[in-house]
């Protein structure tokens, strides 16, 4: 065994990886990047993203200025939803609130609320969004109308109104409903998945351009040897990443690690691979490294951030694209992700996605070796 | 002047002979325009939910079949216990657990208040809260209907005050989501034109050398960096001409609503401003691979943090500054409000003024650092 070892360590592949060692090392620009890029990313997307809708700026028009629409709005402004000011606009002063974008809802309370509401046992408040963005609109009108209707409840509960139904509320997994839950593992996918692609789609097309290559493919190495030497670097490196990613993550943003960390650093590799093998085919598809660049940043950034299924639910889209993301290797990545974090789940709930991703790297990585050698020819 | 019009046709013709470049810097926006938008819907539908019903009564099966009858909802399981539906939870199978207790039907006639378990798979809180909100207001409705009928047919004098909430929705009274996400998605795709071109671009005369031969010659470096920008301005142009008027007018249906002088005018400045970072990057850099790595870097930053697909309002302070700092913030508000809203100059003169302030800013940078050796 140790013979072997050594041999291994004496190998002429062995020798091309520390070459590539040398190149990655030399290169201090890049290798600053390698390693800031992610530390970076991870601290500030894991802190600022959040789909939750907070702070929203509205306004308050209140006409009837009575107990009951007091009583609202106080229950507005306790509500972390919202920033309110309160003043009285026309409905075209409102229109031009919103066309300068400084607000999005308008809440208007009609002169005589509280009488209508004592008198007639009913009254009116109109509540009026700037749907030019669907998902705040939506969003705030339905918490709006959620206080609006504790309130009626509150009324309801003095006149002792029968059959009332009380619900109670769990939220699972994340009860504080912290943003990082689910964003941390998406850009966990995302970064290690297109700086990996990146890397690796550079480095090869980057000897073709500079006829480099001619030389290594005309030297008695199997030139396989020669492509998966390049990828090795990288591997290691982004394990490195990735640890340094896990220590931030739990310990400065408090994730949690339920599951076997074993498990992870396994799939990880995976993706990994799957990342790199993808990498080697744009590099041998392409000429320049302008091309394969292009390819990679441009055509894979925006489907990725899309497709992962950390931004967007994936089970919304229509579904010819939910068959596009299943393409996406980072989409079963993040599923697995959160199993072994965030649920505590072990292989058994996961193989079906380490599965896919090595299918994946296999056909990846000999679509590659096929291009590759005909290249030689 | 003459000088620029020598580089400017160098240029033009070394973009125009390299088409696969060419064609991809039109052909992936157009792809991506296309079929991005519809992957970019927030509305929360098709909200699966576990029944754990232990009633088995005449009200439990009313309430769930008007759950269903919302639209909002789908039936993942019918199951006896807690515990069998949380399996489903576990794998990401169902959103919304509702459990109906025993005797839900009897406490609510006999001791008049009952009470129902909603558990929410919260890894993505947003789909939870809005989740839950719907629901919740669901059983409210359901609610409020059966004490109306109990108190109709039992002729009980209980006065109801009911508060009657109107919805109103400017500006897209559909909700229609690839409204709102075409025009950004749209910013973004031009954006990486703009930058990524031009970073590279520039750079790669570095590592191939060629820029030696022109920094030899007696050109001047300022009409040297006009001949390499100009183009990709141009090109930037392009792409948003083709996105807006081919992509959103006919498949979307999108018509801007502002004026497009107004629109064209940012977006001239706006052009300036990511070739300015583009040419900044790659003054920085030795090699196409550290420029790319920048750029896409800061493209990261930029297209995660423009407010496109998360609300800028709710990140902390300093993200917020972060946001801010961000050209592309600035350019989607823009697209937004002209195109949606109609804005005009006067809503939007701050915009302008920031963007010609980033201008000026990393452009005079990139010339300073820009080093013609002679």
């Amino acid at each position: 065994m140790s013979k072997k070892i050594f041999s291994f360590f004496d190998s002429q592949f062995w020798a091309f990886v520390k070459k590539e060692f040398y190149h990655v090392f030399r290169d201090k620009k890049t290798l600053l990047l390698l390693f800031g890029m992610p530390v970076a990313q991870i601290l500030i997307f894991g802190f600022a993203l959040t789909n939750e809708i907070k702070n929203s700026k509205i306004v308050v028009c209140d006409y009837a200025n009575d107990i009951s629409s007091h009583e609202i709005i106080n229950k507005i402004e306790a509500s972390k939803y919202f920033e309110v000011e309160k003043s009285l606009l026309s409905h075209s002063e409102i229109e031009s609130a919103f066309k300068t974008g400084k607000v999005k809802l308008a809440i208007v309370f009609p002169a005589n609320f509280n009488d209508d509401l004592a008198h007639l046992n009913k009254a009116q408040i109109q509540i009026i969004a700037d749907a030019s963005d669907p998902n705040t609109a939506n969003t705030l009108s339905t918490y709006a109308m959620g206080i609006i209707m504790d309130y009626q409840q509150q009324l309801m509960n003095g006149a002792s109104v029968p059959m009332q139904i009380t619900t109670d509320l769990r939220m699972i997994y994340n009860p504080e409903l912290k943003g990082v839950y689910n964003f941390v593992p998406g850009v966990m996918a995302l970064v290690l998945l297109l700086v990996c692609v990146l890397m690796t789609s550079v480095s090869i097309v980057r000897e073709k351009e500079l006829g480099t290559m001619e030389v290594l493919l005309v030297s008695p190495f199997n030139p396989v040897m020669v492509v998966i030497a390049k990828a090795v670097p990288y591997f290691i490196l982004s394990l490195i990443n990735l640890t340094v990613i896990l220590l931030l993550s739990s310990f400065v943003m408090g994730m949690p690690i339920n599951g076997s960390l074993a498990l992870l650093y396994f799939s990880s590799s995976i993706l990994i691979c799957t990342a790199l093998a993808l990498g080697l085919l744009i590099s041998n598809l392409t000429d320049s490294q302008e091309t394969a660049m292009l390819l990679s940043l441009m055509g894979m950034l925006l489907p990725t951030v899309l497709f992962t299924g950390f931004m967007f639910p994936l089970e919304n889209m229509p579904l010819p694209l939910q068959y596009i993301s299943n393409l996406i290797p980072s989409k079963w990545y993040y599923i697995i992700v959160k199993s072994i974090m965030i649920k505590g789940l072990g292989i058994k709930a996961i193989w079906k996605e380490l599965l896919i991703l090595t299918g994946m790297t296999v056909f990846l990585l000999l679509v590659s070796i096929k291009k590759f050698k005909t290249r030689l020819e | 002047m003459r000088t620029l019009k020598i580089l400017l046709k160098k240029e033009f013709r070394q973009i125009l002979r390299n088409t696969t470049i060419l064609r991809l810097i039109i052909a992936m926006p157009v792809i991506q325009l296309l079929i991005l938008p519809m992957a970019a819907d927030y509305e929360i539908k098709n909200i699966n939910i576990s029944v754990v019903d232990h009633d088995h009564s005449t009200y439990s099966q009313k309430l769930i079949d008007k759950i269903f009858a919302s639209g909002y909802f789908q039936l993942n399981d019918y199951s006896n216990s807690f515990d069998e539906s949380f399996q489903e939870f576990q794998h990401d199978n169902s959103d919304i657990i509702i459990e109906i207790p025993q005797n839900f039907e009897k406490d609510l006639l006999v001791e008049s208040k009952s009470s129902l378990f909603l558990a929410a798979n919260s890894i993505n809180g947003v789909k939870a809260s809005v989740g839950s909100a719907y629901l919740s207001s669901i059983i409210r409705n359901f609610n409020s209907e059966i004490q109306v009928d109990y108190i109709q047919t039992n002729n009980k004098p209980v006065s109801m005050q009911q508060i009657e909430v109107v919805n109103i929705n400017w500006f897209n009274p559909y909700l229609n989501y690839t409204l709102f996400m075409v025009p950004g998605i749209l910013v973004l795709l031009v954006t990486m034109v703009g930058a990524y071109m031009s970073a590279l671009n520039i750079v790669k005369e570095k590592e191939i050398g060629t820029i030696e031969q022109i920094n030899v010659t007696p050109v001047k470096k300022i009409y040297f960096l006009l001949g390499k920008l100009i183009p990709f301005w141009i090109i930037g142009i392009l792409v948003f001409s083709l996105g807006l008027f081919g992509i959103a007018r006919i498949v979307y249906h999108i018509v801007p609503v502002g004026s497009l002088l107004l629109l064209y005018s940012f977006l001239g400045i706006y052009l300036v401003v990511m070739l300015g970072i583009g040419l900044l990057i790659s003054t920085y850099s030795e090699t196409q691979q550290q420029a790319m790595s920048l750029a896409f870097f800061f493209m990261m930053i930029f297209i995660l943090m423009g407010g496109l697909f998360t609300p800028i309002d709710s990140m902390p302070v300093w993200a917020q500054w972060i946001a801010h700092l961000n050209p592309v913030t600035y350019f989607i508000e823009v697209v937004r409000m002209v195109v949606l809203k109609g804005s005009n100059f006067m809503d939007i003169k701050f915009h302008f003024l920031i963007m010609f302030c980033m201008a000026i800013f990393f452009n005079v940078w990139s010339l300073l650092n820009y080093k013609k050796i002679s």
